[in-house]
């Protein structure tokens, strides 16, 4: 199944900074756009079950459903250190919001890599894999709910 | 005498405190070394004049696994201009678990001249201290660097095997999950990198964050310190001590702890980790 389209079109635009400081200036410019999940959604303490595995910076998902049976994604970020995981939610909110569920689904937690290359370390790559892994089982939920 | 001096630690002298490295910025026997997990987080912000020592680019070496060689590291010193005399401060994310990670790759070249910066950077930023984007820029020095040495502080697996055999003393850093092989079989956690779950046979489960103190990132008291290590995981300063947790980072911390804070006198690092031992066929492997 496709990407989401805005999801292929910020990779792309990613892959285009081949400069490392470069792309992670990009990135924290991202991080500084994120907002966190509206307290008409979600109030501290959030549930486990929004809860990242494996998120060493205590990321959480939420999700709101549009008309059109898409979802919006919200997230929190308890780390006041974890720069990285809000940049990932960022790109995830802007790039998956409004997307068809069931492209968001089968969207692999290796875009990661795309994303901040390869020199993560296997915590911190677990960590951001969980956001995007989780943001998929949203939508698989969601995509399943519509089916049913 | 320091509040540092005061926590009874057998080498205080290892750390330095924030206020310490606010009066030592323009120091030129001084360089300040920020290493951490996050890869934006040095440049969103350092500690005015410090320079990044990044594990996966500047640590290791890019094709085995493997740290850098002799050459490798000299590059590295004279890049960010640092010379034998130059005492190398680090810092960190995560409670300083890179900072300990760098400190201890330098020892395997011999560079002892280091420091850790106690609490790290979140004790820094939380003290509203001053932050600089700016990348400094350091006359390239001429440093020799020694053969790294890893006879001393690391282990490897054949040497951690033959270590159980003789019933000596590991210590697992990971968390309680990740030493009982709950975590790896969990649904929705991701592998951990290995194939089998649990822990080295005979290893006591102290998670490498206990020796922290949670609110402000500092080490705990020595008095503490013993608590952990001496009272519940029944280890002593003449013990000959492995340490291990995933890919030897975590236990990169415990060993600082032991080795300076506690003057264990034989503490080595097991940096194949789980990550190895739980690839490994027919190694034994406890839950």
């Amino acid at each position: 199944m496709a990407m989401p389209e805005k999801l292929t079109d910020t990779l792309d635009a990613l892959s285009m900074v081949s400069d490392r400081g470069e792309r992670i200036q990009l990135l924290i410019d991202t991080a500084g756009r994120f907002r966190e999940v509206p307290p008409s959604l979600a109030q501290r303490p959030f549930g486990e079950e929004h809860r990242v595995p494996a998120c060493e910076s205590e990321a959480y998902v939420f999700s709101q459903e549009r008309p059109d049976g898409s979802l919006d994604y919200y997230f929190a970020v308890e780390n006041p250190q974890g720069i990285s995981a809000k940049a990932m939610a960022v790109i995830l909110g802007e790039a998956l919001s409004g997307a068809p569920p069931e492209q968001v689904a089968e969207v692999p937690q290796d875009i990661v890599y795309q994303v901040f290359g390869r020199e993560l370390s296997m915590g911190k790559s677990m960590g951001l894999m969980g956001i995007v892994g989780m943001v998929s089982a949203l939508a698989k939920r969601q995509s399943d709910a519509k089916r049913a | 005498m320091s509040e540092i001096e005061s926590r009874g630690y057998v080498r205080p002298e290892v750390l330095v405190s924030t206020d310490w490295v606010a009066s030592h910025l323009n120091d030129p026997g001084i360089r300040i070394v920020e290493s951490n997990e996050d890869p934006l987080l040095y440049s969103s912000g350092h500690i005015p004049g410090a320079v990044e020592v990044d594990w996966t680019r500047d640590l290791n070496d890019q094709v085995r696994r493997d740290y850098l060689g002799r050459e490798g590291f000299e590059a590295l010193m004279r890049r960010i201009g640092v010379t034998k005399d130059t005492t190398v401060i680090f810092y960190g994310d995560k409670n300083n678990w890179w900072a300990t990670y760098a400190l201890w790759v330098f020892q395997l070249f011999g560079h002892d001249k280091a420091k850790i910066m106690d609490g790290g950077r979140i004790k820094w930023v939380n003290e509203g201290r001053e932050l600089s984007k700016d990348t400094p820029s350091y006359p390239a020095s001429d440093y020799k660097a020694a053969d790294r040495d890893d006879k001393r502080i690391r282990a490897f697996r054949d040497q951690v095997l033959q270590h159980v055999e003789a019933k000596k003393p590991l210590v697992d850093v990971r968390s309680p999950d990740e030493y009982t092989g709950k975590k790896l079989h969990m649904p929705e956690y991701p592998n951990e990198g290995a194939l089998r779950g649990g822990h080295i046979p005979g290893a006591a489960s102290v998670p490498w964050a206990k020796a922290i103190n949670p609110e402000d990132g500092t080490f705990k008291t020595a008095e503490e310190l013993r608590a952990l290590y001496e009272k519940e995981a029944k280890i002593k300063p003449e013990d000959d001590v492995i340490v291990y947790c995933r890919i030897g980072e975590r236990s990169s911390h415990t060993w600082f702890v032991l080795t300076n804070l506690l003057g264990y006198n034989k503490v080595r690092n097991y940096d194949g980790s789980w990550t190895e031992w739980g690839n490994l066929v027919g190694v034994p492997i406890e839950r």
